[in-house]
């Protein structure tokens, strides 16, 4: 069969390498940009010129409001706990998925996804319900000192949820990919179980965890459904950059006039954002083309 | 470490000499699926489960009441159409990118890609902000808007153009990997026997495309229902009027509304379960097609 699209393309050749092109051509392409550059490329420039068009006064004023400097540190705090605690644990998790066989595999790899089907609004409303001081297992822990909701531990745990499928489905592909003979001629040569694990599985998986890592932290950086209920927005304590750049400008939150000190935050998160995509973006592709060589 | 080696030494002599998982011992098995199954009980199903509980706990009487309110009602018309325009502009569009990322060779492809993924990355705080600085006061865009007497921001169409942002990169995701796989030798037969380019995408491209695309359309309506952030900045709030389903919630928590936030979001989080099962299908449905 092959031969025979050979064979047919053979009289074309010159036009047949071209017709790709002319699907892809100059209108397909231009629409493409068009959609990207006023939907995405767009909204970038306006946060930029108005957060950093006159200067980084507006910046400056932003961060000498109250609670701004906490406000930021929290939420950096926050999204590198969320990244390494579900580095670790979308691994294993990844790890079970794919190597062990157990009964309800298949559910537990489908609760795995919902976090990506819940809104993160109703992800927060849960955690209040399950863990807030009016429930019995708030109760039960706060009566023994450890208060979840209103309280970092809450933010955490919201943030552990909302970006639960990252890493898991980051690293499963590639270990489900991954040539088992190396791990078997270690195990024949006496290495222990974990220190399979340690030398051959997880050098192979370290881009992929990163990789999910990454997107965790970029995505705990900047969330804000999960997080309004469960912490209680309290400056100085559990106010994180999200929240306090929505109170900046919504006036149901008290806010007005604070746009550009809000534009201003906000372009510095953004930046950070799209360093981490790109470094995300780097890290996934030279690990396709490895896999490809 | 000894036991192990020995163990490790002795396994080819045994009935069923290596097991799937290289070797590990019965108890090691079980102690890494408890850990993973606790992480996944104590994070997701037991607050799954709470939310369930208070929902009923009010009883059917609050819950018929809760639905039988306009404010409620229109709340989760709001949150249908917004979800539906934006699936079909990031659907119709996210094909038409996804050919271009996976077909057409330019510079800065790889910065191209790193647009699409933004919005994952991108606080839905700032995308609303982005909104309120385009179309708000002495927003570039409020002069003409104005001018025609069209209303943007605390109005349907910035909700719409927001959760569009936020809805970009999921088709795009799912789609560009596919075309990849596939290749070009179906549609070049397709060409070379006279086929428009039109013909060849709907008879053989789009077929071939459409577990991924419906994937991927399953991603980003969940992802379109759940929005908050950037919806709640640019809707001024109305209730009625713009108030969708999430926004709903969080007036009714604020107003110490419990039982009908808990009602709201549990009908929700039913719904998203239903969309993941979707997702889980279509999702099977992709990888065994891929193969």
């Amino acid at each position: 069969m092959p031969n025979g699209i050979a064979l047919a393309r053979r009289p074309f050749s010159g036009r047949a390498r071209s017709r790709p092109g002319a699907l892809s051509s100059w209108w397909l392409r231009g629409t493409a940009f068009l959609y990207l550059g006023l939907f995405v490329v767009l909204p970038v420039i306006v946060i930029l010129d108005r957060g950093f068009g006159d200067g980084i006064s507006h910046l400056v004023d932003a961060l000498g409001a109250f609670g701004a400097w906490n406000a930021i540190k929290l939420t950096l705090i926050m999204a590198l706990l969320t990244a390494v605690v579900n580095a670790v644990f979308g691994t294993l998790l990844a790890y079970v998925l794919v190597r062990i066989r157990f009964p309800g595999r298949e559910l537990v790899s489908a609760i795995v996804d919902l976090p990506f089907a819940i809104p993160s609004l109703v992800a927060g409303v849960m955690l209040v319900a399950l863990y807030g001081p009016n429930s019995a297992v708030g109760g039960w822990l706060e009566d023994r000192g450890l208060q979840i909701i209103f309280a970092p531990p809450g933010i955490l745990l919201a943030l552990l949820f909302v970006t639960l499928p990252l890493v898991v489905r980051s690293v499963q592909p590639v270990l489900s990919e991954l040539d088992r003979e190396e791990e078997e001629a270690a195990q024949t040569l006496g290495a222990s179980g974990w220190v399979t694990f340690r030398r051959i599985v997880l050098p192979a998986l370290r881009p992929a965890i990163v990789a999910g890592a990454l997107l965790a932290f970029s995505r705990a950086l900047g969330e804000f459904g999960a997080i309004v209920f469960v912490s209680g927005n309290i400056p100085n304590h559990t106010l994180t950059a999200p929240v306090f750049i929505t109170q900046l400008i919504s006036p149901a939150y008290g806010g007005s006039g604070g746009k550009e000190k809000a534009a201003a935050v906000a372009a510095l998160l953004f930046a950070l954002a799209f360093v981490l995509v790109l470094i995300t973006e780097r890290l996934l592709t030279s690990d396709a083309d490895r896999a490809a060589r | 470490m000894s036991a192990q080696v020995a163990s490790a030494r002795r396994a080819p002599v045994e009935p069923k000499p290596r097991r799937a998982d290289g070797g590990r011992s019965r108890l090691t098995r079980a102690l890494l699926v408890s850990v993973a199954l606790f992480y996944v009980v104590v994070l997701v199903l037991a607050p799954l489960g709470g939310i369930v509980y208070y929902a009923f706990k009010s009883g059917f009487g609050v819950i018929s009441q809760t639905f039988s309110q306009p404010d409620v009602m229109h709340a989760f018309y709001l949150t249908a159409v917004i979800m539906l325009i934006a699936v079909a502009v990031t659907g119709v569009f996210g094909v038409l990118v996804a050919l271009v990322l996976a077909r057409d060779r330019f510079r800065g492809k790889s910065f191209v890609s790193a647009l699409v993924n933004l919005p994952l990355a991108v606080s839905p705080v700032i995308v609303g902000l982005m909104a309120v600085l385009l179309f708000g006061a002495n927003g570039w865009f409020e002069p003409f808007f104005t001018a025609q007497g069209i209303q943007i921001l605390y109005a349907l169409p910035s909700m719409v153009l927001v959760t569009i942002f936020i809805s970009i990169p999921f088709v795009i995701r799912e789609v560009v990997p596919l075309l990849e796989e596939l290749g070009m030798e179906e549609e070049q037969a397709a060409w070379t026997l006279g086929a428009s380019q039109l013909q060849t995408f709907f008879r053989i491209t789009l077929p071939n495309i459409r577990w991924g695309l419906l994937y991927g359309t399953a991603l980003s309506s969940a992802r379109a229902i759940g929005e908050v952030g950037a919806v709640l900045l640019v809707s001024g709030l109305l209730q009625g009027q713009t108030e969708t389903a999430t926004l709903y919630i969080l007036r009714a928590f604020e107003q110490y509304q419990d039982q009908q936030g808990y009602i709201v979001a549990l009908t929700l989080a039913a719904f998203s379960v239903l969309l993941l099962v979707a997702i889980e299908f279509f999702k099977r449905k992709t990888v065994k097609e891929a193969r």
